[in-house]
């Protein structure tokens, strides 16, 4: 199902989470929407959702008006980042909850849970209660629960933020997974720009309640609309008076015109890469990324002056 | 649920102000200047002072008991706490007269005396101060005293610098509390206390009394009083608790 | 040293103040006997008091847990203006002696109060008889549930609740599949203390009953009518009933209680 946003605003109090947002998701899409804290993604989410109303605009599901309709109407599903567990039922009480809703039969339901656990991977924990899971399972739950009555839309709030590391990594993978399977139109919030570029086909950046650009992943990162998304999507650094990336930039021993001087003030020997710590003429410090073997031909140490420069430079006349 | 609000407590409270307020201030101030009125309300006030105090201190002292000490019974002792939430006022009253009234095994009576009000108030007002400061020093941060132990302050001086200021919102707070009950009750007091006018008349006695021999008047003046202190106390009782969480907001 | 000291000040003054006293009723009780002492609380209208203030109880618990779980929800869940003054009166029955609050029913519905020219004259009896002190009871115990479930419920949160939207639940099945199960230890704990303010009520009672004996004494007022009689016996005997069922409230309370460690 797709979803279309028609000129959102919404603000609270005298803050303006979201400004004139416009944004069409096709269904059967894996999006991400990306940014900093306070960006409005989460608001957007939730205002599709129907769990927050704008002040003006309209949301459209699958090319009808859904902006005053409630959100048990909208067939989405919504997992949230702290889980919202229901405490006191079993996981399977939890799974089923939306199908019991619907009235649907004992049989149908048992079935659907059983399918559902063996989805997510917590078959065998039905009789649990989620206080007795992992952070990892219970949103595993969530999820399953979220999925249970067959949403059109499957609708994430950082889902992963209040994990650890590695449990972060399985979910990303296994949610990628999920979506190859169902092809549910699927849009999930994130602040973590490696998360976006990893799962999603298409990426949404936000920032102060602005959409910057909608791109998928290569693209964001090759082609940034502006300095903000440079800036958020992967490393930048301002060299000459532009934005560039580390490994943009290369270190030669001798200067040329498009050379600037830096000092090496670090290197940094990470396995297999080398990063050098530099500081420019102009005082600002930054980093290049180099081979091993780079940085043992250039000999680089702490102290020693080199130059830097644009690798494709030679190439502009 | 507003209307449920307005019929049980609103119109109640209307009554009673407009009935007061009815042959205009003056009257008003003639009835509640009446010596036998002033009588019961200074009484009552002074004593909801005294056992504020005591309850102050010893409150404290047993809260600090309850959480940093332990010893066999301690959790009986903190069930039996409760016990004046649990217990009919006049049967708390009734027990006090039978340990220390006419029949005392002790040989204490002090039936009839303001020594008797002071104490049936501390037995009802008794769980107040324990229970709202109970759960502060549960949640004080022993680190801290530790590290002024480390400094070299002597535990004295920790207590006053460190511990003090943090539970005072929560010792208030129970202040707050048993000195609204301690200017309304009746039920603890009545039968010790024998409701002598200008000796042993509380505040409630005295409305109370004043309905029975039909001086509505009377009665509405200084429970209008009372009313205006209750509303008071409730004001400061609920400052304290925002003045309390003031931490938690500027964090 | 100091702690031993401590301890020792705390034990002396529950004792001396609480227990010792407790102790010396059920003590006194039987001092003439178990005979007289069954005679009081058999006597009839001593068993009508009985009856009458569980008759009481039975309709304010019960009017109060709705009221308090709904007020709760109104204070917690919607930001309407005014909301700290429904928490102020919701909490002034706590602040107010309970003879003020006899004299405020006596006022609106007594022969010369506000209704009870209409009242008499469509015969309906308020005033010194069963349906004031119902209203005083309620008054007086109103505030025990809703402060009990208010701060559960701020402290739970709406996600559970807004999960249970998208999963399409109307707001009366997430209220009953989700909302009152999280919060209900918090409701029966603040039932307990509903009870046992009614068991105990006697201020706003003894107000508005009139005192008449077998028509509208209560236990609490039986107590003080049996000791100004001069049965101390019988003042006891009901006294020990009350305190034996105040020592099960006392339990129930210390089971319940929520949190809080010692």
């Amino acid at each position: 199902m797709s979803i279309e946003v028609r000129n959102v605003s919404k603000r609270f109090g005298s803050f303006q989470a979201l400004d004139d947002v416009s944004l069409d998701v096709g269904g059967g899409s894996l999006t991400a929407l990306l940014g900093p804290s306070g960006s409005g993604k989460s608001t957007l989410l939730r205002i599709i959702a129907g769990l927050e109303q704008p002040d003006t605009g309209s949301i459209h599901l699958a090319g009808e008006d859904a902006t005053g309709v409630a959100p048990q109407q909208r067939g989405v599903g919504f997992v949230f980042q702290h889980y919202a567990a229901f405490k006191h039922m079993t996981v399977r009480d939890n799974v089923a909850f939306g199908l019991k809703i619907r009235k649907r039969p004992k049989d149908e339901i048992r079935a659907r849970v059983d399918e559902l656990l063996s989805l997510v991977q917590l078959t065998g924990f039905g009789h649990r209660y989620p206080s007795q899971l992992s952070g990892g399972q219970r949103q595993r739950m969530a999820l399953a629960r979220a999925l249970a009555p067959e949403p059109h839309v499957l609708l994430l709030d950082e889902p992963f933020g209040a994990l650890d590391a590695r449990v972060r990594a399985e979910l990303r993978v296994w949610l990628r997974r999920l979506h190859e399977e169902t092809h549910t139109t699927t849009v999930f919030v994130t602040h973590d720009q490696e998360e976006a570029m990893e799962v999603a086909d298409s990426v949404v950046v936000m920032n102060e309640g602005h959409i910057e650009q909608v791109a998928g992943p290569r693209e964001l990162y090759d082609a940034p609309a502006n300095d903000f998304v440079m800036r958020f999507v992967g490393e930048a650094i301002t060299f000459d008076g532009e934005l560039v990336r580390p490994h943009d930039l290369e270190l030669v021993l001798d200067a040329d015109e498009w050379t600037r001087e830096a000092l090496v003030a670090r290197v940094v020997h990470l396995g297999f890469d080398v990063r050098a710590e530099l500081v420019g003429d102009d005082g600002a410090p930054f980093t290049v990324q180099l081979t091993r073997d780079e940085a043992e031909r250039l000999e680089l140490v702490p102290g020693e002056i080199v130059f830097v420069r644009q690798k494709r430079a030679r190439q502009l006349a | 649920m507003t209307t449920f609000l307005s019929v049980v407590v609103l119109l109640p409270i209307a009554a009673l102000v407009w009935s007061s307020g009815k042959h205009g201030w003056h009257a008003f101030w003639t009835v509640v200047s009446e010596p036998e009125a002033v009588a019961a309300l200074k009484l009552s006030l002074g004593a909801a002072v005294i056992i504020s105090v005591i309850n102050a201190v010893v409150g404290t002292i047993t809260a600090w008991v309850l959480v940093r000490d332990d010893f066999v019974g301690k959790s009986l002792m903190n069930a039996v706490i409760d016990l004046p939430f649990a217990l009919p006022t006049i049967v708390g009253g009734l027990t006090l007269l039978t340990l220390y009234g006419p029949q005392s095994p002790i040989g204490v009576n002090i039936a009839f005396t303001r020594t008797a009000i002071i104490l049936a108030l501390l037995f009802e007002t008794l769980p107040f101060v324990v229970r709202t400061v109970q759960p502060v020093l549960l949640e004080l941060d022993l680190e801290a005293e530790e590290a002024a132990r480390s400094l070299g302050a002597r535990e004295a001086r920790i207590f006053r610098s460190i511990i003090l200021p943090n539970i005072l919102p929560g010792i208030l707070s129970g202040v707050a509390l048993a000195f609204a009950r301690a200017i309304g009750e009746i039920g603890a007091i009545v039968l010790i206390s024998g409701n002598l006018p200008f000796k042993t008349e509380v505040a409630a006695v005295f409305v109370f009394n004043h309905i029975q021999s039909g001086d509505e008047n009377g009665a509405a003046a200084v429970a209008v009083v009372m009313l205006v202190f209750a509303f008071l106390l409730l004001l400061t009782i609920g400052g304290l608790r925002y003045l309390a969480t003031r931490h938690e907001r500027d964090a | 040293m100091r702690r031993y000291g401590l301890r020792g000040i705390a034990v002396f003054y529950l004792l001396a103040v609480l227990l010792g006293p407790l102790a010396m009723v059920f003590y006194r009780a039987f001092d003439n006997g178990l005979h007289p002492l069954w005679a009081s609380l058999t006597d009839t209208n001593t068993i009508h008091a009985f009856n009458l203030t569980l008759e009481i109880t039975a309709i304010a618990v019960p009017i109060n847990t709705v009221f308090g779980v709904v007020c709760a929800l109104a204070i917690v869940r919607q930001r309407f203006p005014g909301a700290g003054i429904v928490n102020a009166l919701v909490d002034l029955p706590l602040a107010l002696s309970p003879v003020v609050v006899g004299l405020m029913l006596f006022l609106l519905y007594g022969r010369t109060g506000w209704f009870g020219g209409w009242l008499s004259h469509h015969g309906i009896q308020v005033l010194f008889a069963t349906p004031a002190m119902v209203i005083a009871t309620i008054f007086v115990s109103l505030p025990f549930v809703a402060r009990e479930v208010v701060p559960t419920l701020r402290e739970l949160g709406d996600e559970q609740e807004q999960a249970a939207h998208t999963l399409g639940a109307s707001g009366w099945q997430t209220f009953w599949r989700i909302t009152l199960p999280s919060i209900r230890w918090a409701v029966i704990y603040g039932v307990v203390l509903t009870t046992a303010r009614c068991l105990g009520e006697y201020g706003a009672v003894a107000v508005v009953s009139g005192h008449i004996e077998g028509r509208t004494e209560t236990a609490t007022l039986r107590v003080q009518d049996y000791y100004e009689n001069f049965n101390t016996t019988g003042a006891y005997g009901i006294a020990i009933v009350l305190a034996a069922i105040s020592v099960l409230v006392l339990l129930a309370m210390t089971l319940l209680k929520p949190k809080e460690a010692v």
